[in-house]
């Protein structure tokens, strides 16, 4: 595992880590760089280090969003590079069988 | 629910070696970081130590660190999200060669390391000094590659892994202990594999 | 406490109160199918399974004699008309979880799993098209569900995939994906092999460029749906290349497996 910028995810991969926390699709929630002003959903941040927690990154200017540990059961989320968390309605994952 | 035939999988080495508890051995060297890797030339590199003010009182350019008194180790290291690497190889300059070159004593009893892409970590001068602690510039007997935290990272291998501070760049002492990134989520302030001291409160 | 913070808090379900979203369900495998020399799907039935949108994926997690556990992602490969589970596990050779899961699991064997996870990197016929899917190699499991789901669903929205991996025989649903682009005049599938050919290859030879996008996708005029999954390198470079031709960012849905695609 050398190859630079191949070991990010995107928050689709921390979307099981988070979605125990939220009551709502978390990765479909939108968040407002507090570096660039940039949009995105959250799933579309670019995720690192799964393995030690979790860093959320601005798509386009690398800001560091989010960073977040789950450990022993207690989430510290830090949210300090994010202006604005944006909800909207979104698919309904308990829809009835289609 | 145990799953029928799944084991984990097992590496060749460290039958006899102990690790620390919680621990198991790999022949990987997993890469880990909290964002893209920084790539800084060495002819832009540059290391510095801060007083407790955040004034330099030493700076060095990568030709001047080499031209510091060497130092190799071949040491165990590990990480806490419980990985372990026996016998890995490092060349690089101690701390206590760096506070000799800065011709002064550590100006306080902590430091918070300062990298490349912002990372920080935070140290007990009583966990670098004596032969603990080094920049690290080579792995292996190789230069160290970008993603393993080149062109050079701090190396505290008594520590979980996380302290040793890839891309390092500087280190400010402190009066008193201040938590870096990681420590700052929820991680050990000092972070020692032996007592498995992983989280807060550990 | 900031704005963001409270604001964030006031959505937290408390865990004293209310059990979580996710819960950990019981797994039986009912039928393994070999996709490929070192991909297998297995057909799961899932106790309570509450139903899916086409590009969620699960975390199953195994757990071994002496305790020891290991959790993986993986994306779903039904699509939500079909009761049973079917996930695709591309063999990674010294992975821990996947030559568990394509090489010694079997029919009766049982783990448990977790989902369905993830909102973002989804689609139904509901969202509308034109549908553009972009695979590398075990990318193509949660676009798969989406077509599945597509052609259960009426195949109404036009449809195009262009699907890019190593070799003819590592193609996933090869067989399948013929099938359904035949007689379904608004669906494509273009295929492109990027180490080596079979000398009767018609489809493409090289990875995805420009060029390629160009040739064979909608183009941005027609604003497609455009859904990008495979390993992290491959998904940069296709979403870069689309934003290129013109498309607008928030057309293009990423999912990033990682460097080899998703961790063995």
């Amino acid at each position: 595992m050398t190859i630079d910028g191949d070991l990010r995810v995107d928050g689709n991969a921390a979307a099981g880590f988070l979605d125990q926390l939220f009551s709502f699709e978390i990765t479909a929630a939108v968040v407002t760089c507090d570096g660039c002003a940039h949009e995105a959903p959250i799933g579309a941040l670019l995720v690192y280090d799964l393995a030690m927690g979790a860093v959320f990154r601005c798509p386009d200017c690398d800001h560091l969003m989010i960073s977040a540990t789950r450990l022993r059961g207690v989430w510290r989320l830090d949210l300090r590079g994010v202006r604005q968390l944006r909800l909207g309605p979104g698919p309904d994952v308990d829809a009835a069988r289609l | 629910m145990i799953s029928r035939g799944f084991r984990r999988k097992r590496s060749d080495a460290g039958g006899s070696t102990p690790v620390p508890p919680g621990q198991y051995v790999t022949d990987d060297f997993p890469v880990l970081s909290a964002g893209p890797t920084p790539r800084t030339e060495t002819a832009a590199w540059s290391f510095a130590l801060e007083d407790l003010e955040g004034n330099e009182f030493f700076h060095c350019s990568w030709r001047e660190l080499l031209a510091l008194p060497p130092a190799e180790i071949t040491v165990d290291i590990h990480c806490v999200t419980k990985w372990s690497k026996l016998g890995t190889r490092w060349k690089g300059v101690s701390f206590d060669a760096l506070l000799a070159a800065a011709g002064r004593p550590a100006p306080g009893p902590y430091v918070m390391a300062y990298c490349d892409g912002g990372y920080t970590t935070n140290l007990a001068v009583a966990d670098l000094e004596g032969g603990q602690g080094m920049i690290a510039t080579e792995y292996d007997g190789k230069p160290l590659a970008p993603e393993h935290g080149g062109p050079a990272r701090l190396l505290v291998p008594h520590l979980y892994f996380w302290k040793s501070a890839k891309w390092v760049r500087g280190l400010r002492f402190m009066a008193a202990d201040a938590p870096g990134f990681w420590e700052g989520l929820g991680y050990h302030r000092r972070g020692d594999p032996w007592k498995e001291q992983r989280y807060d409160g550990d | 406490m900031t704005a963001i913070e409270a604001a964030v808090l006031a959505t937290l379900r408390p865990t004293v109160t209310t059990p979580p979203r996710l819960a950990w369900r019981e797994a039986e495998i009912l039928d393994v199918v070999d996709e490929t020399p070192t991909a297998r799907s297995l057909v799961l039935a899932v106790a309570d399974w509450p139903g899916h949108l086409p590009g969620q994926h699960v975390d199953v997690r195994l757990t071994a004699e002496d305790g020891y556990q290991a959790q993986r992602s993986y994306s779903i490969a039904s699509p939500p008309e079909r009761r049973e589970l079917t996930l695709t596990i591309e063999r990674i050779d010294d992975g821990e979880v996947s030559p568990y899961l394509a090489g010694e699991a079997r029919r009766g064997d049982r783990f448990e799993l977790r989902g369905p996870i993830g909102g973002y990197f989804t689609w139904t016929v509901e969202a509308g098209g034109p549908l553009q899917l972009i695979a590398g190699g075990s990318g193509l499991v949660p676009l798969m569900a989406m077509l599945r789901h597509r052609a259960l669903a009426g195949r109404q929205v036009a449809a195009r995939a262009l699907v890019s991996s190593r070799s003819a025989d590592a193609i996933l649903y090869r067989a399948e994906l013929d099938a359904l682009a035949t007689g379904d005049t608004r669906l494509s599938i273009v295929q492109t092999l990027t180490r080596e050919a079979p000398p009767n290859w018609s489809g493409e030879r090289r990875r995805i460029d420009a060029g390629m996008l160009r040739a064979h996708t909608f183009p941005p005029a027609e604003r497609p749906r455009i859904f990008v999954c495979g390993p992290t390198p491959f998904v940069e470079a296709v979403a870069s290349a689309l934003v290129g031709l013109g498309h607008a960012p928030d057309r293009v849905w990423t999912e990033r497996f990682g460097p080899t695609g998703r961790t063995p």
